[in-house]
């Protein structure tokens, strides 16, 4: 049990670092859209790389919290 | 000339997408709570205990995002109503198959059958060789402190849910893209119409935001790979959201469907880089007494790229429906039917930003496909 709880926290923490990230990207993104409205389109496919590379860190948490738990096949 | 019958056919086709999508989504969230409701209940019968009610919620969503022998509709036990699939076995003694439903009254492994000589039980929907005595529990299987079954297991090469899931989404795409494929033969130079005129402004977005700007004038020879790639990850994506019969198998959150799905991308790469890229890994532009460090970090960055796609893709995938089935299980945790006025709307809310997710997650695996194949195939590396 304590192994699973432990495992959550770390999963909590690699949440908490990637919605720092993502926060960052998309406030800085919206302002780039803001002050270059023509250039939205190319900045939104940056924006969404961008995240997905810093979202994957956290998956990559919930990935070991569940082999933690000892719950994933 | 009068235009607003454009704006009306739009607006009409408009409203239709958006109630068959309604409709799915309703449907999707009060079939999940169906069936959530009868495996719940099931499971509550097993185990009477307490302190055993939450273990078994995790372990109904687990077995919900699983793969399985079996196409299961409704119903639990004896009034289960499911479409069995056949079981292929490599025992010790050669090959042997039957279909599921042969097998499924007990899987517990209390029961011991024999199928070509070999004593096999059936644990929880796999197959494994029984033990000669059973244990403390009558199961007649050995399970270490961790709970893992010890027996040994025949290869387990079945069609099970997930690979008829694969082979429906295959023959789609397969009968959509000839026939969108035929259309461009038949009517060069002219409007595109039907299946054809829904199809290629995706087509077109995937050649002019995801292979253009990666690849260069070189996109051309990679765009079937790409267009595979995106249609078949987006179709499978949507398909896991759709509750019943076609769809409803969590194959994009398969690990080993990713896997796959990444080493194709992890071969392209590896086939198609030239020089510079070789040049980038075993010769780096770095002092030459930094190799011994930075060519082994080279080696792990090649295998690093396909593994972060293939987790991304899988954690996105399972991480969404596991997140769906805990919504509608905190009706249970919280013993309250009025806790559904919550928790319905809310799975409707998460399973719209699933079908954003399922799009933009196949976008993201194509882009970055495209861009591993771009760094490959470059001609002059500036950094």
């Amino acid at each position: 049990m304590i192994v699973g709880s432990i495992a959550g926290i770390g999963a909590g923490l690699a949440a908490i670092g990637a919605g720092i990230g993502i926060g960052q990207i998309g406030g800085k993104a919206m302002e780039g859209m803001a002050r270059q409205p023509e250039a939205a389109s190319k900045i939104q496919t940056a924006m969404l790389i961008a995240a997905a590379f810093v979202e994957a860190v956290a998956l990559f948490g919930v990935v070991v919290a569940f082999l933690g738990t000892g719950n994933v096949q | 000339m009068d235009l607003s019958h454009i704006f009306n056919l739009k607006k009409t086709a408009v409203t239709l997408i958006s109630a068959v999508f309604l409709s799915v989504i309703s449907v999707n969230a009060s079939a999940q709570q169906q069936a959530e409701a009868d495996s719940i209940s099931a499971a509550k019968v097993e185990h009477a205990p307490e302190g055993e009610k939450e273990e078994s919620i995790s372990q109904t969503i687990l077995h919900h995002i699983a793969d399985s022998h079996e196409w299961h509709f409704w119903g639990h036990d004896e009034h289960k109503v499911s479409l069995p699939l056949p079981v292929i076995l490599w025992t010790n003694n050669g090959p042997v198959s039957f279909l599921y439903s042969k097998h499924d009254k007990d899987e517990h492994a209390k029961t011991v059958f024999t199928e070509n000589g070999q004593n096999l039980v059936n644990f929880h929907g796999k197959f494994f060789y029984a033990s000669a005595q059973p244990n403390a529990h009558g199961e007649y299987i050995e399970v270490d402190k961790a709970n893992e079954v010890v027996n040994a297991k025949p290869l387990d090469l079945s069609i099970t849910k997930n690979v008829v899931s694969l082979l429906i989404s295959a023959a789609v795409l397969l009968i959509v893209f000839i026939s969108v494929a035929n259309a461009y033969k038949t009517r060069v130079g002219k409007a595109p119409k039907g299946l054809q005129s829904m199809l290629e402004p995706i087509i077109l977005f995937v050649r002019d935001d995801i292979a253009k700007p990666q690849l260069g004038y070189r996109y051309a020879a990679f765009m079937p790979y790409l267009l595979t790639v995106f249609f078949f990850v987006w179709l499978n994506n949507l398909m896991g959201l759709v509750p019943f019969f076609p769809g409803g198998a969590n194959v994009t959150g398969n690990i080993a469907v990713t896997m796959m799905l990444a080493v194709c991308t992890f071969v392209l790469t590896t086939v198609n880089g030239n020089k510079n890229y070789w040049g980038h890994v075993f010769k780096p532009h770095v002092p030459w007494w930094l190799y011994p460090l930075m060519i082994p970090v080279e080696i792990i960055g090649l295998f690093t790229k396909p593994i972060a796609l293939m987790i991304r893709l899988f954690a996105n995938i399972t991480a969404g429906h596991i997140l769906i089935l805990s919504l509608i299980s905190l009706i249970f945790i919280l013993k309250s039917v009025f806790v559904a006025g919550v928790a319905v709307p809310f799975v409707i809310f998460i399973s719209v930003i699933e079908l954003v997710v399922g799009f933009i997650q196949a976008f993201i695996f194509t882009i970055l496909s495209a861009l591993f194949i771009g760094m490959a195939v470059e001609e002059h590396a500036e950094h």
